[in-house]
């Protein structure tokens, strides 16, 4: 459906893109990812036929966008980061101009107007000059004009901006429901965002492509699981069930039960420190604390590869308990920023 | 109707939408009629002929109609620039040259809607004097077509950028030095005072629409003169198409 070639966009001498090349399967939904100023909206605003590219080749259905622009155009929908609203003119006739000026027959127009405008949710502020409308109804509007004459390719330029959370929340719906019969491209510099409605994920930094695949692959591939949350019951600690050993602990007073337990957390911790590959432990703050209050510790294990099956038999044959095990939160946003930025996440 | 007839009905629509539309024609209604009083119903309108009533008007009518189309072109395509509005046409099957028609014709539309409420000027003529209406017809169709030309030079300079203040002074000195062509070829000698007599936009080709005249020639002019900015507007367009 999407080709690129070594594709560059120079504006004088500054390179703002590339060379960047892929490809895109038609029905894919693919996110632009990367910070404010890498490139992302000079590279939609190539595919939307908007920019010309300094090098290289971009083609859509098998159509170039230099010599076909005409016929490409007709094929594309196109959202920018801010809708190309006309303040004067009402969101209806808006609707209808934009269907009409995209080719549409007056009868098709009369037909898609109510139809986008359903599907947009905006059917109740019709008559409303768009001047009129909070930026979450632009946003829709915008949408609804990117899709009002049914194109192949639907490229949205950060379809959240400003918006608030119940607004991002629905603008999300409105994308998934659009996957099963467009190609839809995306781009954000937020994560959530594109990770929840994408199946792949190109990230940007500095004009160029530095990974792409599906979140999964992107987690796999580029952390090899390097960070993981790992919920221990450690053996001593009094909670063991059936286990002699917690006796005493349990049994005795305040101040032994307490040292009980910073043993049984110590314990643990120099169960995982000894798996080979492990590189960092972290305790919590105030570790026995929050074992007496919740009965369990959650320990933070930074690996060298993927140490999640070594850690966890390493800690049941010290006779602990594992009751938990996830890969670190807001994992996939640490790759983002170590790919876009080198930050320490 | 093609995608020039659909944006003409934007834009027509824009004017009778904003204010803007009606204070320019608020402002060129109201100073005409206040020049039409002083020559035709002041002190000393009993001293002058009617057809040199008719033709005063028509001097007075042809200034306000350049300075209303250089108000009514510069918002064309700056204003969308402005607004981001001009990615749609960028991104949508339309052409260039249909969207400098479309624009064109919609403000050349609402400037003759302006032109034409003036007439009942000419026709209070008639009450106590005698003009041909020939006279008057030929003053509109001379009208229009300095209003044609002038608002082909404004868009030519709005499709040069984003700010309407710089489109406004652009087409204001591109216009100022078509008018002042016709004095400056009085000053200097030949050949460059025929030069600027022939380019002039308010000399020679326009006192024959004032007086009632019509030639070939002067229409050709006017047509050539909106033609070649209108087209230099085009080319603007399409080399700012890709930025």
């Amino acid at each position: 459906m999407v080709h690129l070639t070594d594709v560059t966009k120079y504006y004088g001498s500054k390179r703002a893109l590339g060379p960047v090349s892929f490809e895109i399967e038609r029905g894919d939904t693919v996110g632009f990812l990367g910070l404010n100023g890498v490139g992302k909206t000079t590279l939609l605003k190539i595919l939307a036929c908007g920019l010309r590219p300094s090098s290289g080749t971009v083609s859509i259905d098998g159509l170039d966008v230099l010599d076909n622009p005409h016929e490409v155009r007709k094929r594309v929908g196109y959202l920018p980061e801010l809708p190309p609203v006309y303040g004067d003119m009402t969101v209806g006739d808006y609707l209808h101009f934009a269907g009409r000026i995209r080719g549409l027959a007056p009868e098709a127009v009369a037909r898609r107007v109510p139809e986008v405008e359903e599907y947009a949710r905006i059917t109740e502020v019709h008559d409303v000059p768009t001047r009129n409308l909070s930026q979450g109804y632009r946003q829709r509007v915008g949408v609804a004009q990117a899709i009002i004459h049914d194109p192949d390719l639907l490229i949205l330029d950060e379809p959240t901006h400003d918006l608030d959370p119940v607004q991002i929340m629905e603008m999300r719906g409105m994308i998934r429901a659009l996957k099963d019969s467009h190609t839809i491209l995306i781009s954000s510099h937020i994560l959530p965002e594109i990770s929840q409605t994408c199946d792949r994920l190109l990230i940007l930094n500095d004009g160029e492509i530095v990974a792409s695949g599906s979140e999964a692959e992107l987690g796999d591939t580029l952390l090899r699981s390097r960070g993981m949350v790992v919920t221990v019951r450690p053996r001593g600690s009094g909670r063991v069930d059936g286990d002699a050993a917690d006796a005493d602990a349990a049994d005795g007073n305040a101040a032994d039960g307490d040292a009980g337990l910073r043993a049984a957390i110590a314990a643990a911790e120099q169960a995982i420190r000894g798996v080979p590959g492990v590189a960092d432990v972290k305790l919590p703050d105030r570790p026995a604390r929050a074992m007496a209050a919740t009965g369990a510790v959650t320990i933070r294990v930074d690996g060298e590869a993927d140490v999640r099956a070594p850690v966890c038999r390493a800690l049941v044959e010290a006779g602990h308990d594992v009751i938990g095990l996830t890969r670190a939160e807001r994992e996939l946003e640490r790759v983002f920023v170590e790919l876009v930025g080198g930050a320490e996440a | 109707m093609g995608a020039t007839g659909i944006i003409f009905r934007r834009e027509f629509r824009a004017y009778t939408r904003s204010p803007m539309g009606y204070i320019v024609a608020a402002i060129v209604l109201l100073l005409d009629g206040i020049l039409f009083y002083a020559l035709a119903l002041g002190p000393r309108a009993g001293e002058s002929l009617s057809g040199e009533v008719l033709m005063r008007f028509f001097y007075n009518a042809s200034g306000l109609t350049a300075v209303a189309a250089v108000a009514l072109s510069i918002r064309l395509i700056a204003e969308e620039r402005a607004a981001g509005t001009q990615l749609l046409l960028n991104t949508s099957p339309v052409r260039d040259w249909e969207i400098v028609l479309g624009k064109f014709l919609s403000a050349l539309a609402f400037l003759s809607a302006i032109t034409v409420a003036t007439l009942y000027m000419p026709l209070l003529i008639l009450v106590n004097g005698k003009i041909a209406f020939g006279h008057i017809l030929v003053g509109y169709v001379g009208l229009t077509l300095l209003g044609a030309a002038v608002l082909a030079i404004g868009l030519f300079a709005t499709a040069l950028t984003r700010h309407q203040l710089v489109a406004a002074a652009s087409a204001s000195v591109i216009t100022g030095i078509m008018f002042l062509l016709w004095p400056l070829s009085q000053m200097v000698g030949p050949p460059l005072s025929r030069v600027f007599a022939v380019l002039a936009i308010h000399g020679r080709h326009w006192a024959g629409f004032q007086a009632g005249l019509f030639h070939l020639r002067d229409v050709v002019y006017y047509v050539a003169l909106t033609y070649f900015f209108l087209y230099a507007a085009t080319k603007v367009m399409e080399a700012k198409r890709w930025e």
